[in-house]
């Protein structure tokens, strides 16, 4: 398990009573789940991920599935946002910067209610609200466009510092994929947040170790991860990305942080929950077909 | 008053100082070469609001697509060559398919940049971000366009470029002149031939139409500030009205205000047309004035190719 940190240490919040000290948050615009109950989405959501890409017959599961307790995390604890108002201006953006993970944030976005989960069917289909890659001006809820990959965290940084000229309270998420961190974009903003002292923005870095020809070690390697950004002047957290309790914590205790941003280093398994997806690069952007989603749904049970 | 030489980027600067003053919301990022794009104006006036991302263009272009998201009105600034040349990913999708209110103005376009040679020399920019969905592009012709297109952009929704060159021009306005988004300005009537010109063009254009009347070719003059969306109309009229058109621009002739004018005429009137722009090459080191010959695009050039195009006219 793991939960360490690096740099400063941060006022420590208990593992046991996470649920209770979050219910009693002032500013929890919406209610926070217990791990048990986002236990349930985070199950919900991978099915979900299995039946619309299967559905549709192309899209990325590895990636999505990945990244499901992250953002599950995000939504049924850490976000402050109104489904019923996805322009709401003092709402916490969530940016998703590995835009091929549309398929997890459509699903998440449809338990919460900013549009029916019917229509998580469409994915990819001609006329859908939901693209193959997020388009924000056609998703409720979906804050940027992406797809090409790197980008996100220039983004979440101009969302950060209007955020800050206007006095707004709200905080900027936004997630990366590791093989993303290839891209020099991902650093040139790395610089730029801690420059800015941005303690409204948390990356969250999905750390499958995979991307589309292999593992990163291999492809390019991105070691010492952790030091590198601590080196460009973040704080940096290391999770279970697949343990909830983990993530609310690191969510928990990056708002505590000031004057610099904070990433969380999110050590996950690509495809997880599907066992013949798990660490297996040839589900980064293939569908199931019919037989594999029976199989996976059933593991899913 | 007209003739007189003035900057163009010092007037951006100055005009976004004033913007700035009449709108809280008006921000400005540059990528360290604001004292060259006159962006430090601003950053002197409005610290808070000024965002130099260092030479980070990628970073600065996603940074101003966040801001704009969020409500903000920025301008990025930066030399062509560093925004669209660098930028286009992040420039098509961070702003142009969302369709962001985020304002470009890039100096130091075309090969009047001069001694820096061909890196620093912009001269694919108008082809790059005239192929953008959405966006709308602004060549100004002299400081007096330049500060009401920067006033017109900040004031109207969606992404701008505004390109800008290093060289002082000379005014071709009065103060009086009022700059209309997406329309065409007569500089000059005639019956013979239209020469269409942008930016640094515009006063060779000028100059090369009363050197043709006095060998009684007479032509009409348009400025096309408005790139895109380009103002139809007019170059319909143009070519109907005079038969033959010469475009005259400061960049590559593929994918510029030739081919674009191009485009409008063969659907909607064809008529022969000349276009005095960089013919497929790179340029060099050299003073503005000697690469402009060089490169053919002087008055000398604009006026061979009226004699060239109304040999070919129809009637
Ligand atoms: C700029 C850019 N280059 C290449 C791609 C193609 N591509 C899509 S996903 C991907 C791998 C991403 O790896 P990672 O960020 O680790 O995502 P994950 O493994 O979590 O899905 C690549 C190369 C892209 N979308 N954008």
């Amino acid at each position: 398990m793991l939960l360490s940190e690096m740099g400063n240490s941060l006022p420590k919040a208990s593992a046991d009573n996470v649920s209770a000290e979050a219910f009693s948050s002032p500013v929890a615009e919406t209610r926070k789940l217990s791990v048990k109950e986002m236990e349930a989405i985070a199950k919900r959501l991978r099915r979900h991920i299995i039946s619309m890409t299967g559905r549709a017959g192309s899209g990325h599961p590895g990636g999505s599935l990945s990244a499901v307790e992250i953002v599950t995390a995000l939504y049924f604890w850490v976000l402050k946002h109104k489904p019923s108002d996805s322009c709401w201006s003092d709402r916490d953006r969530f940016i998703l910067s590995k835009g091929h993970a549309a398929p997890l944030l459509y699903a998440t976005l449809a338990e919460c209610g900013y549009f029916p989960v019917d229509e998580l069917t469409s994915l990819r289909r001609f006329n859908t609200r939901l693209q193959g890659h997020t388009d924000c001006l056609l998703t409720p809820g979906v804050e940027m466009t992406a797809g090409t990959l790197g980008q996100g965290l220039s983004f979440a940084i101009g969302a950060a510092l209007a955020g800050r000229l206007d006095s707004r309270k709200y905080r900027v998420y936004v997630l990366l994929g590791d093989g993303e961190c290839d891209e020099g974009q991902v650093w040139e903003g790395a610089m730029a947040a801690a420059h800015f002292k941005l303690d409204n923005l948390v990356v969250i870095v999905d750390n499958n170790g995979q991307q589309i020809d292999g593992w990163n070690r291999e492809v390019m390697n991105l070691e010492p991860f952790a030091k590198k950004w601590q080196a460009f002047g973040w704080r940096v957290i290391e999770v279970d990305g697949h343990d909830l309790a983990q993530l609310t914590q690191a969510f928990d205790r990056a708002k505590l942080v000031k004057g610099q941003p904070v990433a969380i280093i999110a050590h996950t398994i690509k495809g997880k929950g599907v066992s013949f997806m798990e660490n297996n690069p040839d589900f980064h952007g293939k569908a199931p077909n019919a037989e594999e989603v029976e199989i996976a749904l059933k593991e899913l049970e | 008053m007209p003739g007189q030489e003035v900057s163009l980027r010092e007037t951006y600067g100055k005009t976004l100082v004033e913007l700035g003053k009449e709108n809280s919301d008006i921000v400005v990022l540059d990528a360290d070469l604001s004292r060259s794009t006159m962006t430090c104006f601003f950053a002197r006036e409005f610290p808070n609001r000024f965002f130099d991302c260092g030479i980070a263009e990628q970073n600065m272009v996603g940074i101003a697509a966040g801001l704009a998201a969020s409500g903000k009105i920025p301008f990025a600034s930066t030399f062509a060559v560093f925004v669209l040349g660098r930028c286009f990913d992040q420039i098509r999708m961070s702003i142009a398919q969302p369709g962001f209110n985020v304002k470009l103005v890039a100096t130091h376009c075309g090969i009047s940049v001069g001694e820096d040679g061909a890196s620093h020399q912009s001269i694919e920019d108008l082809s790059l971000v005239g192929s953008l969905p959405g966006f709308t592009v602004i060549v100004p012709a002299d400081a007096i366009e330049t500060a009401q297109a920067v006033r017109v952009a900040a004031a109207t929704r969606g992404p701008f470029y505004i390109r800008l060159p290093r060289p002082k021009l000379p005014l071709v306005y009065n103060e009086d002149y009022r700059f209309n988004l997406g329309k065409a300005v007569t500089m000059r009537s005639g019956k013979r031939a239209t020469i269409m010109a942008i930016g640094t063009m515009v006063t060779a254009a000028v100059e090369a139409a009363n050197n043709l009347a006095r060998e009684g070719i007479d032509c009409r003059v348009l400025n096309m500030p408005t790139l895109k969306p380009v103002d139809e109309v007019s170059v319909i009229k143009a070519a109907t009205e005079t038969g033959a058109i010469v475009t005259a621009e400061e960049h590559l002739e593929h994918g510029g205000l030739g081919s674009i004018i191009a485009r409008v005429v063969a659907r909607h009137r064809p008529v022969p047309m000349e276009m005095v722009a960089i013919k497929d090459t790179y340029a060099q080191s050299g003073k503005p004035a000697e690469l402009l010959q060089r490169y053919g695009l002087t008055a000398k050039d604009i006026e061979q190719a009226v004699r060239e195009v109304i040999k070919r006219k129809e009637w």
